[in-house]
């Protein structure tokens, strides 16, 4: 409105004049440490970028940038750091690499430097599924326990990492089947129900003698094929032992009932060629020490 | 379009020549929706063609309502002699309200999912991937946008002393706006996503969006044009900074390709690192004009005109204006540090940001300093508490940002909950309380109310609001410091100490304590909203009667004649 200064009663600061819809402006002057803060910043910068990579500019019809004194690249940094890093280990994880599991098992400073890189890669690859401490869950083992599916011993481990389980891609993967018998009408679900009450007698878990022993002679034709005579499994087909208390799918009746009509085929990538021979023999030693292995 | 309706030509709100261009141009947009929606290739494309025939139709079909009852009422005469346009802000005003509510709500509840994933619902619909852009389109956008856009209307003609200009223009502003909205959010829903942060919307809401920003800037520029004052307030200089650069950001991070004009894909023009360059550009300046240089006009304007002290400093507005708006737009290459982005790059980014730091804190200066002189008020009057706390929250956010932008801190800091703290302070703190006070003061003025509801009620959003900001933003730098330490842990022989799982798992206690601050946060917008419904329904609580009862209710009185 009016372009008239006038002094401020409670500062005693004169006003710029300006008055717009009753909001007038003091006339301070711009704050001291404001100001040479500003200023410092500035000065930090114009330093930042003569020591550092900073402006980009025509050269010859080419961009280009200044490099900066110290000639700093972010990219030689990170390179150099991890390869110190593989420096400081290579001989090391060589050794972890070629020698037989056994005698990296048995020397502690090898030991030491397997079970770190185990312990990394196992995070990285295995916990998805496994877990963070490889306890498992439905569908997946738990690998801190002696029940092994396809066995426990160094080379057992070190087979199903390389070359994984019902991997296609793989040759070599662990191959196995657990048919669908009822949904490929194998059983009648009179017959499935009797061979499930035989499978939890091997638990001592039946409740109806009857139907178990019905359910044996089912069992006997079969099952005894994968699962041996009294249920105790067989590591070179990777069929499960039924006579415990440790259940991949579940110990409950209709679970195991489940498994029975429509099969269960779970599949383990193979990391042979995803991960270094150092890793692999890494994680195996890792996984064997955790507390089944044999 | 900008300038029609000359008073005393013609009776304001019937037909003009403008206005039958804007209808002609409604309805051939109807036409093209239909025949889009009828040979579009995915049905998210058909729903949205079909939603701008809708739109677009009720659009022309408004104008000629507008037109009758114009003609049936006659002439109106101007309460104030300038005929101040009130109604659009009113409009802003209660969007903004809603929205805000809309987006507090949305933020809650991912909260809850990243705390709980069983929340996902197991439906693309509802996974956390689509409903994170709808919270924070809804929030930054169409709450904050809203709310820039109301205040910005407002201010611009009392401090110019003139009508809004245009007839239809503020209008089409504002409904053009809400459509972008509505397209922008069942886009997501729906999947439609360009995978740009802040910018997510595809082509044709990009497109819309372009008309409605270049109409919001020439109803802008054509108000300051016939402003009747002789200089152009700071708060304006701040609002246009804001249009001009957010429109240039949206058309250039947006240059994209539509797989054709009847899907809702598009590919970006750029590739790799330029075109992450190019949206970060975009993206740190979404938050320094967009977040920053907008909510200073509002903080301008509101600050002293509720405190009815001088702003403090002319030359430090003039001063911190320049060198923010032009210190700004470099410092976007620190949202890409330790990428494939060139070193060089990365320096600017990060010097610039740190000289961005004093201009930044100008504004804070210049809002906190405009209370000398009225400190008590801030014990008085929970609408000033509001607006202070807010310049605070915006004075610690603007170091804790150029403090991050550092390459050694920022190699901590990155991909970590610390960013989205350091988001939160600025946005809940900054963001939502400027335009919380902003909305106080609003609605008493435009409803010509004596004053709101309650200003108890106003204390309890304040304390409930403050307190949930406080639980989200230590939550969120414990978690982020916490989380970046676990990912740089390493082990003796060099190998990673953590699995990334096990960082995930870590975080769990603070992602809790984190939604219970989102929800006290959403709790104080509710009592705001049931207090501004209140005032607008013309009620004040019987506990606090009018007469001086409240110390703040004779400034705002005063503030209305003003």
């Amino acid at each position: 409105m009016s372009d008239h200064k006038h002094k401020d009663e409670v500062t005693g600061v004169e006003t710029t004049g300006h008055d717009w819809d009753g909001i007038r402006e003091l006339n301070n002057p711009l704050p001291k440490w404001w100001l040479y803060t500003f200023y410092i910043c500035i000065v930090w910068s114009f330093a930042y970028w003569v020591v550092m990579p900073a402006w980009p500019y025509l050269s010859g019809g080419a961009w280009t940038y200044t490099t900066g004194v110290i000639g700093y690249e972010q990219r030689n940094v990170v390179t150099n750091e991890l390869a110190a890093i593989a420096e400081g280990r290579s001989e090391t994880m060589l050794k972890i690499a070629s020698m037989p599991l056994e005698e990296v098992a048995s020397d502690p400073a090898l030991m030491e430097v397997a079970l770190g890189a185990g312990k990394a890669a196992f995070g990285d690859n295995c916990a998805p599924c496994h877990g963070s401490g490889a306890q498992g869950g439905k569908g997946f083992p738990n690998l801190n326990d002696d029940d092994w599916l396809w066995g426990g011993t160094l080379e057992d481990i070190r087979v199903t990492l390389t070359h994984g389980i019902r991997w296609d891609a793989d040759g070599d993967t662990r191959q196995n089947i657990m048919m669908a018998y009822g949904r490929d009408g194998i059983l009648t679900r009179a017959e499935i129900s009797d061979v499930v009450e035989h499978v939890l007698s091997l638990s001592g878990r039946s409740e109806d003698t009857d139907a178990a022993a019905r359910g044996a002679s089912i069992f006997a034709d079969q099952c005894v094929a994968c699962h041996g005579a009294e249920g105790k499994g067989n590591r070179e087909l990777g069929a499960p032992d039924l006579s415990d208390h440790i259940w991949l799918y579940g110990e409950d009746r209709a679970s195991i009932v489940q498994t029975v009509s429509n099969g269960r085929s779970g599949v383990m990538p193979a990391w042979g060629g995803r991960l270094g021979e150092g890793t692999i023999n890494a994680l195996t030693l890792y996984v064997h020490s955790l507390g089944g292995g044999e | 379009m900008a300038v029609s309706g000359t008073p005393g030509v013609k009776l304001p709100g019937t037909m003009t020549t403008a206005a039958w261009l804007v209808a002609l141009s409604l309805i051939a947009g109807t036409f093209l929706s239909i025949v889009i929606a009828a040979k579009a290739q995915d049905a998210p494309m058909a729903a949205h063609a079909w939603l701008f025939a809708f739109a677009l139709s009720a659009g022309a079909m408004t104008l000629w309502q507008r037109h009758f009852s114009a003609t049936a009422r006659g002439p109106v005469q101007a309460e104030d002699g300038i005929g101040y346009n009130d109604g659009v802000v009113k409009a802003g005003t209660i969007a903004t309200l809603f929205w805000g509510v809309a987006g507090f709500l949305v933020g809650v509840v991912i909260a809850f999912q990243l705390a709980f994933p069983v929340l996902n619902f197991d439906t693309e619909f509802l996974n956390f991937g689509r409903l994170r852009p709808l919270h924070t389109s809804a929030v930054i956008f169409a709450f904050g946008g809203n709310a820039l856009i109301a205040t910005s209307f407002y201010v611009v003609q009392r401090t110019c002393r003139t009508r809004l200009a245009g007839d239809i223009a503020p209008w089409f502003v504002f409904w053009g706006y809400q459509l972008f909205i509505v397209v922008a959010a069942t886009g997501y829903l729906m999947g439609v996503t360009q995978s740009r942060e802040y910018a997510e919307p595809e082509w044709y809401a990009d497109l819309w969006l372009t008309i409605v920003w270049v109409v919001y800037l020439l109803v802008f520029l054509a108000t300051l044009a016939k402003r009747k004052e002789p200089h152009i307030y700071v708060a304006n200089w701040f609002y246009l900074a804001f249009i001009v650069t957010i429109a240039m950001l949206h058309i250039g991070n947006n240059l994209a390709i539509p797989e054709s004009f009847t899907s809702s894909k598009s590919y970006s023009l750029f590739p790799g690192v330029q075109d992450a360059l190019i949206q970060w550009w975009y993206g740190h300046n979404a938050v320094g004009f967009f977040l920053t240089a907008g909510f200073l006009g509002m903080m301008y304007y509101f600050v002293p005109k509720r405190a009815e002290r001088p702003v403090y400093s002319y030359r430090l507005s003039i001063v911190h204006f320049w060198s923010l708006i032009f210190l700004y737009i470099w410092a976007g290459p620190h949202h890409l540090h330790f990428t494939a982005l060139p070193d060089w790059a990365q320096t600017l980014g990060m010097t610039f940001s740190i000289m961005l730091w004093m201009p930044s804190w100008g504004g804070m200066i210049n809002g906190l300093m405009t209370l000398s002189g009225a400190w008590d008020k801030l014990r008085t009057d929970p609408v000033i508490r509001m607006l202070v706390v807010s310049v605070a929250f915006y004075g610690m956010s603007t170091f804790e940002g150029p403090v991050m932008s550092v390459k050694a801190v920022n190699s901590l800091s990155h991909y970590t909950d610390w960013t989205i703290g350091h988001v939160h302070s600025g946005a809940l703190g900054w963001v939502g309380f400027v335009s919380f006070g902003a909305v106080y003061c609003l609605v008493p003025w435009l409803w010509k109310r004596e004053r709101l509801y309650s200003m108890a009620l106003v204390s309890w959003h304040f304390w409930i609001a403050t307190i949930g900001i406080v639980l989200y933003i230590t939550a969120m730098w414990v978690s982020g410091i916490l989380q970046g330490l676990m990912w740089r842990a390493y082990d003796a022989q060099g190998f990673l100490e953590y699995s990334f799982a096990e960082t995930v798992a870590a975080m769990h206690p603070f992602y809790v304590i984190r939604g219970l601050g989102g929800v006290l946060f959403l709790l104080g917008a509710l009592v705001m909203v049931y207090n501004c419904w209140m005032t607008i329904l013309g009620r004040v609580r019987e506990s606090e009667p009018l007469p001086a009862s409240s110390p703040s209710a004779a400034p705002v009185g005063a503030l209305q004649s003003a």
